[in-house]
């Protein structure tokens, strides 16, 4: 069980454009500082793609599993 | 018992719904059984993708303007007046007059706008062409241009995706026409590791970047730009340093959107398919306005309005309808002032960007002038 708490939910699977990175990058913009978002994607590449961003940013990287065939990441906006 | 439908947004998605649903319900609209009323904030209707051929001086403002009444059913009752509230329990829209319009079926099509006040610097450093002023502006400046590098950047959300793909290439044409080319180097920026969204059109233009000598950057979401020293700085820590910058500032939608609760940053969730507004099935929201993951263009409110209308002529007169969206988006892409491309996808279907030719872009250059037809619902 996580023990955080989930701030908001963004579920990519089915966006081909403008995509799951832009819309982790969107909502990762858009929040407030220490904000905890859970996305949903349904293809390896956007978590690697998008662990790579996490990292790049300097956020922090809180989850990163396979759910139900579909993989699920948690990210807390640190800056 | 009449029945109201109130469509509130003038742009692409209002209009052609508006123009659909006067032909398809034509005798209930006479034999006063229903009243359409369209409120919009602005007398003209501006054909947005015509911003980039006034940039480069191959269409002049006129051309890609037109009065909204003259584009409107003369059965749709139009109502310059900008929305301040919509308010969905007691289904009632109010102006800015304070007029009060109360409807039975909503179709709410706001758009979006740039918010270039979000990014620090960046209305004081850049030019962009989102609007008709900025176009022009752009225009006179690269006029002027001796040379140097420029920038192209964009921020997020932004609509029409394909459009940081076309300036680039023709900014490309623009100055081998001048034979500039040598004096003047053109550094694209995209938010992600990739040049465009969609990785078949990233694949196309990368190679066509490589070929042209044009650099670019992925992994760069405009933080900050610093107008005096001209540097534009990223979340991702990088700087990069320009004589001239051409940005797509990121967007939100209307203001009315928020004022009214209806969603954060403007954006109204939606369903992605049946296009209602969650837990209000009588508001159907399209166009920029929703918040389903697909590209805010033209097309998108153009297929969804074709859906919208259909789905309301059938519950309007029949009492249901099955008629669904599929994410359909059809785009062309201008790969110069010569050559076009062309996308279609839908919600299961990736694109498949055709090799560029010059047929394509008479095609596009010929849909410039078609858009009316669209826009009345014709085409």
């Amino acid at each position: 069980m996580d023990d955080f708490s989930i701030d908001k939910v963004v579920d990519t699977r089915g966006s081909l454009c403008p995509g799951p990175i832009m819309a982790l990058i969107e909502a990762v913009k858009l929040a407030d500082i220490n904000t905890v978002i859970e996305f949903f994607f349904e293809d390896e590449q956007s978590v690697k793609d998008a662990s790579l961003w996490i990292n790049k940013v300097g956020n922090q990287l809180l989850v990163n599993e396979t759910v139900d065939g579909y993989f699920r990441i948690v990210v807390k906006k640190v800056k | 018992m009449v029945t109201k439908i109130v469509i509130v947004g003038g742009g692409s998605a209002g209009t052609i719904t508006a123009n659909l649903l006067a032909r398809n319900l034509y005798k209930n609209i006479t034999s006063g059984k229903v009243i359409i009323n369209l409120i919009t904030d602005s007398p003209d209707h501006i054909y947005q993708p015509g911003y980039l051929y006034v940039v480069f001086d191959k269409a002049r403002p006129e051309e890609i303007t037109r009065k909204q009444k003259d584009l409107l059913d003369p059965h749709i009752n139009l109502f310059i007046d900008p929305a301040v509230n919509i308010d969905r329990d007691n289904r009632v829209v109010v102006t800015k007059s304070g007029r009060e319009f109360d409807y039975d079926y909503l179709v709410v099509a706001t758009g979006s706008r740039i918010v270039p006040e979000d990014v620090p610097g960046l209305q004081e450093g850049s030019y962009w062409f989102y609007d008709m002023q900025s176009a022009i502006r752009l225009r006179e400046a690269l006029m002027n241009f001796n040379g140097g590098k420029i920038m192209i950047s964009m921020g997020i959300p932004h609509k029409c995706p394909v459009a940081p793909l076309e300036l680039t290439f023709m900014l490309y044409d623009f100055f081998k026409q001048k034979d500039m080319l040598n004096k003047v180097q053109l550094h694209y920026t995209y938010p992600i590791n990739s040049v465009h969204v969609l990785e078949p059109v990233s694949n196309w233009a990368v190679r066509e970047f490589e070929r042209k000598g044009i650099k670019y950057d992925t992994f760069f979401n405009m933080e900050e730009i610093d107008p005096v020293k001209n540097v534009i700085s990223s979340m991702e820590g990088d700087k990069f340093g320009y004589d001239m910058l051409i940005t797509i500032p990121p967007h939100k939608g209307a203001q009315v959107i928020e004022d009214s609760g209806m969603g954060k940053n403007g954006w109204v969730p939606t369903d992605k398919k049946r296009l209602f507004n969650a837990n209000y099935e009588n508001v159907y929201v399209i166009g920029d306005t929703t918040d389903i993951p697909i590209s805010k263009a033209g097309s998108t409110a153009h297929f969804q309005a074709d859906v919208v209308a259909e789905r309301l002529t059938s519950i309007i007169s029949e009492g249901n309808t099955s008629i669904e969206y599929d994410g359909k988006v059809v785009c062309f892409l201008e790969s110069g002032f010569d050559e076009a491309t062309y996308i279609w996808f839908n919600y299961n279907t990736p694109p498949n960007p055709s090799p560029p030719s010059r047929m394509l872009h008479w095609m596009k250059l010929g849909y410039n002038r078609l858009y009316w037809l669209t826009a009345r619902g014709i085409l």
